[in-house]
């Protein structure tokens, strides 16, 4: 195997995979809770619980990061529940008042603070930088089983890997509490589910998976991989494992495809060319989308 | 750190010419958003335009390649609002298109074409850096808007486009205003639905494309959003809800641009929404038709109601109260001792409850079709809620005059 | 408050019941038994309470003041002995599932987690399909069917769960008249053979002869007991008022307020 191949694209693609495949799983459960909008409301909070992070702890490393945004997340799943029971305000209309508010409190503490002279940008942290995720020690031959350039793997690599993790044990685990409730959510109480703890877990996987994919591969591909496999798959077929697997596939799909129409296809065009990888994602995952829209079997579901 | 000076002439627009058309400007698109919100948000259709104002970039950038293609400077601001606009049209009708021609739900479309459109404008943004063409800085400030660097015919340029807008809104309130208050009234008053819906959706798209200089196409949708939502904690009127939230948007435009001129290193955009988000919390937390405050005070008054009746009528039929609410509010009127049994003011209050449950019951009796707004009356002093002939009337019903000797079953059986 | 021996043999009793949406009551004070190994019809008009009496019950909404026992014991400990088929509309038939997905979720309670549905379990949730005359049915995707069938799911699911009481809300609301006449002669037998079922029911026309035992409600209680005894004219003015029309069934259904509205 090429060995350049193997650190400088097989590496971010990885990563793009994992972070669009991690998504894609809970974005299902999402669209059917008629939930998509909080992917995109937890994404754009991310920025305000970074920039706290930061002012906080006074360092731009990746454990406080990580526990601001996460925590950013969760208060504003809990701001927006808060809205919409205290206040009755439609849910829609909740999510676009708590997350621009938070977003706006964010760029304004950015501002502010002294984060803007360190290099923290907000179109770095809107579509990340996939490109530069690379495995320079995997250039090497033999470094597959080589320890020391394995530490050298870039460490978002791992956090996806545990998010995806984390996704797959939730999924197996709470598998019928998640089903029931989403189906049927009056029957899963009468049951004696715990519908709320398993609307707020399911809301708090996507607000980690949010910040780890967020913190490699930037904010829209989150929103895009949370919507795009998931609502496309939804169209292949009408039940609900095969649709898992549709949006998995989906995902890998736009990951694989996009990364490559940026870097190698893109270059075709003219070597002065290069696009962001990120933003390429998003876009097949929204072309795979059209497609179903147009041709997939189940487009039309009970509508029919 | 906010220069005190700077910020009153920002206020009273002296803080020099260019600020004060930023100022008006916001002002104008403030008072736009509020009110075109307001019929956003009676349609249930507020997340649109997020969909909308995101589906803008890669107009944004496309304007920007053709401009430039043609050997423009490529910033030229009407090119890339007219740019912004055709591609927030195209991505409406695409939200349209999934909602209309596929099972997906509303959510899922507006999620999946903001996301494919920002996507594909995040592409076309790297594509016109990497062809190095010069004064692309004007473009990232349609991410996050900036008025800071505006020229003076941009800022004029968008005071206009939002005068136009205010006036527009104010021009077609009527027929917007039946449609989202009664869909079926406004088709049999020969409204078409279809047309007023495109009207708004059309309405949306400017507030949102004047917007996107100034407030940058992340946030332009809290202009749309926030000032509506906090409107409707202080009215129930669908008039003064527009009326209202067009004036939450105006301040929230005007204190922003004029915290931003004053302060260094704050963005306009931003502080516009949160001057917009500070008066949507006060708004509920504090307004007193559906604040959370005054609705928490009358949930649990009531609820004490219900105790208070409930405790009192277990008191007049001897049974021991196991209910630890009930006791709570039994003792704070001191109508029961520490040791639960009743004082003489509550058994006065219980024989009252009685004659009260009992005039109710026979007013109910009389009267079935107002049971549900009763379940709340019955539970107040009838005096104050029925006339005192209406209760003489009722009183005829038992043989003897009302008790309060403290003694239960002086006529009054409780049904 | 303390239930009276004389309600041991009630499948549900409620005692002082009051629910509210904020400071608009929808139950005030209801006091209510339904008795072992009979067939009980909570009616009266839209926004009468009766969905929201069955919700309470179970737990699904707040209380202001009140309780339910399930067999003279609190919910948490008699859950496994309940059923309760909440209304056809309150979900989204297009939900990616076939009629056995559905029917299974009733087994719920007896499955661990990570454990497989086995042939056994699958054989009883046929055989519960088959009670309703769907058993043809159980690989077709739910959003394809009708009303009525979309209604038999529901009860078949309910039957799945083995329960001793069936707690249904308005099951008969816009089906055919075959599901109907199905429905009724299954839970018709499912009393004889002991269990207790209590439905909210809005046919004034059929209550005689569905049920044995009625609870007539309009925010407050009006009237319950023996069809016989209760469901008079006098007590169903009461509780209609100007809108009752005897001899026409009521055809609104689900116009109760599930939450409130006025948003």
């Amino acid at each position: 195997m090429d060995e350049l191949y193997v650190g400088l694209v097989l590496v971010p693609t990885l990563i793009g995979a994992l972070a669009a495949v991690a998504c894609a799983l809970l974005g299902n459960f999402l669209i059917l809770r008629k939930q998509s909008l909080m992917g995109d409301a937890v994404s754009h909070v991310v920025l305000p619980g970074i920039v706290v992070a930061f002012i906080v702890s006074g360092s731009m490393s990746v454990g406080p990061m990580l526990i601001g945004a996460a925590a950013a997340a969760l208060i504003s799943a809990l701001l927006i529940e808060l809205v919409r029971n205290l206040g009755k305000v439609e849910p829609g209309a909740a999510m676009g008042v708590v997350f621009t508010s938070l977003f706006a409190l964010g760029v304004v503490l950015l501002e502010q603070s002294e984060t803007r002279n360190i290099h923290f940008d907000v179109q770095h942290a809107l579509y990340g930088n996939l490109e530069s995720l690379v495995w320079l020690a995997g250039t090497q031959a033999g470094a597959l089983f080589d320890p020391e350039a394995l530490a050298d793997l870039p460490p978002q690599l791992g956090r996806l890997v545990f998010s995806l993790l984390a996704v797959c044990l939730f999924l197996l685990f709470f598998w019928r509490q998640l089903v029931v409730s989403t189906f049927d959510p009056v029957f899963a109480q009468a049951l004696g589910v715990p519908v709320r703890f398993i609307g707020a877990a399911l809301i708090s996987l996507v607000a980690i998976v949010a910040v780890t994919a967020f913190e490699a591969v930037g904010a829209i591909i989150t929103i895009a991989m949370l919507i795009c496999p998931a609502a496309a798959a939804r169209l292949m077929t009408n039940r609900l494992i095969p649709q898992l697997a549709w949006s998995v596939l989906f995902a890998l799909v736009s990951a694989v495809a996009g990364f490559w129409a940026a870097g190698s296809g893109m270059a075709l065009l003219g070597s002065g060319f290069s696009v962001s990888a990120a933003g390429m994602i998003a876009a097949v995952s929204g072309i795979i989308l059209a497609i179903c829209a147009i041709a997939a079997p189940q487009r039309m579901g009970a509508r029919s | 750190m906010i220069d005190v000076p700077a910020f009153v002439n920002a206020l009273t627009f002296n803080a020099g010419y260019n600020t004060a058309i930023v100022a008006m400007g916001a002002i104008l698109l403030g008072w736009a958003g509020g009110t075109v919100g307001t019929f956003l948000l009676l349609r249930q259709r507020s997340l649109v335009s997020d969909a909308l104002s995101h589906a803008t970039l890669p107009g944004v950038g496309l304007a920007f390649l053709v401009m430039a293609w043609f050997g423009g400077t490529g910033r030229f601001l009407p090119g890339l609002l007219l740019g912004a606009a055709i591609s927030a049209m195209t991505g409406l009708a695409c939200v349209e298109w999934l909602t209309r021609r596929t099972r997906l739900n509303a959510d899922a479309a507006i999620g999946a074409v903001l996301s494919a459109f920002f996507g594909f404008g995040v592409v076309l943004l790297t594509v016109i850096q990497s062809l190095g063409i010069g004064q692309q800085a004007g473009i990232g400030s349609f991410l996050l808007g900036s008025t800071s660097g505006m020229l003076r015919n941009e800022a004029v340029t968008l005071a206009v486009l939002a005068l136009i807008v205010a006036l527009l809104v104010f021009y077609f309130r009527r027929p917007l205003t039946l449609v989202c208050f009664d869909e079926i009234f406004a088709r049999t008053s020969g409204i078409d639905i279809r047309r007023a819906d495109l009207l708004l959706m059309f309405l949306v798209m400017a507030v949102t494309v004047t917007g996107l200089r100034v407030v940058g196409l992340i946030l332009v949708v809290a202009l749309l959003i926030i000032p509506p939502v906090a409107a409707r904690f202080w009215t129930d009127k669908t008039t003064t809800m527009i009326f209202a939230s067009g004036l939450i948007g105006a301040v929230s435009g005007f204190a922003g641009t004029a915290l931003s001129a004053s302060v260094p290193n704050l963005p306009a955009g931003p502080v516009i929404v949160l001057v917009a988000a500070l008066l949507f919390v006060i708004s509920l937390l504090f307004a007193p038709a559906r604040g959370i405050f005054y609705g928490l005070y009358r949930a649990r008054a009531f609820s004490r109601k219900v105790h208070r009746r409930q405790g009192l009528l277990a008191i007049l039929r001897g049974e021991a109260i196991y209910d630890s609410d009930t006791i709570k509010v039994l003792k704070a009127d001191h109508y029961i001792r520490a040791d639960g049994t009743p004082t003489r003011t509550g058994l006065a209050a219980a024989d009252n409850a009685a004659r009260e449950e009992a005039l109710w019951t026979v007013y109910l009796h009389d009267n079935p079709d107002a049971a549900y707004r009763a379940a709340r009356m019955r539970l107040d002093p009838i005096a104050e809620r029925l006339t005192s002939d209406e209760i003489a009337e009722l009183e005829k019903h038992f043989a003897g005059p009302p008790s309060v000797s403290g003694k239960a079953g002086t006529g009054f059986a409780i049904r | 408050m303390k239930i009276s021996p004389t309600d041991s043999d009630a499948a549900l009793a409620v005692r002082g019941l009051s629910v509210a949406y904020g400071d608009k009551p929808a139950l005030s004070s209801v006091d209510a038994v339904f008795k072992q190994g009979r067939m009980s019809a909570i009616v009266g008009p839209n926004g009468a309470g009766k969905s929201t009496m069955l919700k309470a019950a179970m737990g699904i909404i707040p209380t202001i003041s009140g309780e339910a026992l399930f067999f003279a014991k609190p919910l948490a400990a008699m859950r496994d002995r309940i059923a309760y088929v909440p209304q056809r509309a309150s979900v989204d038939w297009d939900f990616p599932a076939t009629v056995i997905d559905v029917v299974l979720m009733g087994l719920y309670r007896r499955l661990r987690p990570l454990s497989l549905i086995g042939r056994s379990q699958r054989q009883m949730a046929i055989e519960c399909l088959e009670e309703v005359d769907m058993a043809g049915l159980a690989s077709r995707q739910i959003g394809q069917l009708s009303g009525g069938q979309q209604q038999r799911v529901f009860i078949a699911r309910a039957l799945a769960q083995k329960a001793d009481l069936l707690l249904l809300d308005e099951p008969f609301a816009g089906v055919d008249a075959a599901t109907e006449k199905t429905i009724i002669t299954l839970l018709k037998k499912f009393v004889k053979d002991g269990g207790t079922a209590v439905a909210v029911h809005h046919d004034l026309s059929t209550v005689a002869a569905y049920f044995d035992d009625v609870l007539i409600l309009n925010v407050r209680r009006i009237a319950g007991g023996t069809v016989a005894a209760a469901f008079t004219e006098a007590n169903l003015a009461e509780a209609y008022g100007g809108r009752l029309a005897r001899d026409t069934p009521m055809t609104e259904a689900h116009a109760e307020p599930l939450v409130d509205t006025a948003t």
